[in-house]
């Protein structure tokens, strides 16, 4: 083969390789989505979605599990938002570039590689134990809530980027402060990124097993929670419990299946409603 | 005040030096506040070490920290209780490991492709797909590979059980993709068009143009996406508490169950005793691997601080 020759199919075959690895990708992810919505959708019935496990676990529903899971998800965005949000605009709009700035970036760099185990075992000791919340919606929230805190900051920081600086400035020649520009002005404009941000962290939260284990997720609850000291049952844990623990396993998987793809749902469902209020609020503030 | 030297008896002036004083104030106030609110990264930070170091230490006034890091057995409920999680540190290294072989290439070639070779169509579509990937639920992953591969794998392979080291990190595998995609393509984002053209304009191809002067140019960004999901590997929970078998061995094949730092933890803690010998012991392991991610992190950042400079200053 001469030189030419050769380049050209070197070239050919790296880029068919690099084509393959990334069809690979979607495919291996296809497979497990297809392959939990076939084997889920039997499962799914309006009372499978709002009655109560019955006949240790085997029977019934998972609406414990599906409130449980709402109600986490819903905890630990009160506890991320603001605190993410406030971060964002101090490290965006205040801070100047030095060796504070640096360290608190390595903070949330770490505090986001912090593996979800461990954020499971400084909920038990620092809010179950410590705080006395025990096993309850509280603890489960703030664990969350700290684990998802550096998603929403860093979507929050990506917002207030994408805000020109000439509206600061035309503000500034308004005569307004700093706080009124960022109040009035940079949040009103940011708040479609961060929105979407949050709600992506609320998607996290929703998905993750390990940090509620020990924190908030009951094995089985006959009632619905009535405080927020209550234990909960969760989605993802239900999952694990069935899937792993007790003499059901192979009875119980059209449940666990069922229970997964509500869980996959409700994921993807918060990423679509993610997306539709960032087009809705882009729409009114483009008007 | 001094009304003899303004003509106007309501001094104007003194009033707005008041006001704009006390707007300065407010604004000092406000922003001071938002540096507050922005430690409580840092604050959570040092209550995790804080309160691992507190349920974790008690157990060297028993084991000896050499005894905890080498020792081959860990027998937490026998009695005498042996606390050696050798075995679990292996164990989390080698699926680490492994599924850094099958995630580092297929998220870096994936990267290339959305950032080099994609059409803008093609991107709209592939792109979301691969977050998609990052956002499915670990314990979903690790559902699927204990329903669907292990028993393949079982079949297939003529092996005893499918929940073992390979499948663990496969799936695994699966988890760090997209973390390794997604930082590795803004690294390729970052590279600027020059240095294309000018490769282009010296007559190579696209894939000399990719594999000699795109790549070296984001290697600092890739290898911070590699850590970065080689992290997120060796932290993982569920999946490896599900598909890894549990067995507390050092594995000496592909086909061995064994049991990774997070899934002995998570697998424990519900039975272990309150403040007993082996609930400190998995306190102790959660300092191990506490301080494994934060030594990845800590690289990551420091490469990816390197190779931001770089980016803009020197090229």
């Amino acid at each position: 083969m001469n030189p030419k020759r050769t380049r050209k199919f070197k070239e050919m075959a790296s880029l068919a390789v690099i084509r393959l690895a990334t069809l690979l990708i979607a495919l291996a992810m296809t497979a497990i989505l297809g392959f939990i919505a076939v084997n889920g959708i039997g499962a799914i019935s309006w009372s499978f979605l709002t009655e109560a496990p019955r006949n240790a676990m085997t029977e019934g529903g998972i609406f414990p599990a599906i409130l449980g899971t709402i109600y986490l998800m819903i905890g630990s965005i009160l506890i991320a938002f603001p605190l993410g949000v406030a971060s964002a605009i101090y490290l965006h709009e205040y801070a100047r570039p030095g060796r504070l700035v640096r360290i608190i970036r390595l903070g949330i760099n770490n505090l986001a590689g912090v593996p979800s185990v461990v954020f499971g075992l400084f909920g038990l000791a620092f809010f179950v134990v410590f705080l006395k919340f025990g096993s309850s919606i509280l603890s489960g929230s703030l664990t969350l809530g700290f684990l998802i805190l550096p998603i929403i900051i860093g979507a929050s920081e990506e917002a207030l980027r994408a805000v020109p600086r000439t509206y600061r400035e035309a503000s500034y020649a308004l005569g307004g402060t700093q706080w009124q520009t960022i109040y009035r002005v940079v949040l009103p404009s940011a708040l479609p990124g961060i929105l979407t941000g949050s709600i992506l962290g609320i998607g996290r939260a929703a998905g993750e097993t390990a940090p509620i284990m020990f924190t908030a997720a009951a094995y089985f609850t006959t009632r619905l929670p009535r405080s927020i000291f209550d234990e909960v049952m969760a989605l993802p844990y239900h999952i694990y419990v069935l899937a792993t623990a007790g003499t059901h396993i192979e009875e119980t998987r059209p449940i666990q299946y069922g229970t997964a793809l509500v869980l996959i749902a409700l994921s993807v469902g918060v990423n679509f409603v993610a997306i539709l209020i960032r087009t809705r609020l882009r729409r009114k503030h483009s008007a | 005040m001094r009304a003899g030297r303004w003509p106007c008896s309501c001094d104007l002036r003194g009033v707005d030096m008041n006001a704009a004083r006390k707007r300065r104030i407010t604004e000092w106030i406000i922003r001071n506040i938002f540096l507050v609110l922005s430690m409580i990264s840092i604050l959570i930070l040092g209550l995790i070490a804080l309160f691992l170091f507190q349920e974790g230490l008690p157990l060297f006034r028993s084991v000896s920290l050499r005894e905890f890091l080498l020792g081959r057995f860990w027998y937490p409920t026998y009695g005498p209780p042996e606390f050696g999680i050798f075995p679990l540190i292996m164990a989390s290294v080698t699926v680490t490991l492994l599924s850094s072989v099958i995630a580092v290439p297929l998220g870096i070639f994936s990267a290339v492709y959305v950032a080099e070779l994609a059409s803008a169509r093609v991107k709209e579509i592939v792109k979301p797909v691969i977050e998609l990937l990052a956002a499915i639920p670990s314990v979903v992953i690790g559902f699927f590979g204990m329903t669907v591969m292990a028993p393949l794998m079982q079949e297939i392979l003529d092996i005893p059980t499918g929940l073992n080291v390979l499948n663990a990190s496969l799936m695994l595998a699966l988890m760090a993709i997209p973390t390794i995609s997604s930082i590795s393509e803004d690294a390729l984002h970052a590279v600027r068009r020059e240095l294309r053209e000018a490769s282009y304009a010296l007559g190579a191809n696209r894939w000399e143009t990719i594999s000699r002067v795109v790549f070296p140019s984001a290697l600092s960004g890739i290898s911070t996406a590699v850590i970065l999901g080689m992290s997120r590997a060796i932290g993982e929970t569920m999946v490896v508490l599900m598909v890894c078998g549990g067995a507390a061995i050092v594995p000496d094949s592909l086909f061995d169950s064994c049991r990774p730092l997070p899934a002995s933890i998570a697998a424990e803690m519900a039975e272990a005793p309150f403040r007993s010998m082996h609930y400190h012991a998995l306190f102790a392991t959660g300092i191990v691997l506490f301080f494994i991610t934060l030594g990845f992190n800590i690289v990551a950042d420091h490469l990816a601080n390197k190779y931001k400079q770089v980016g803009t200053a020197t090229l």
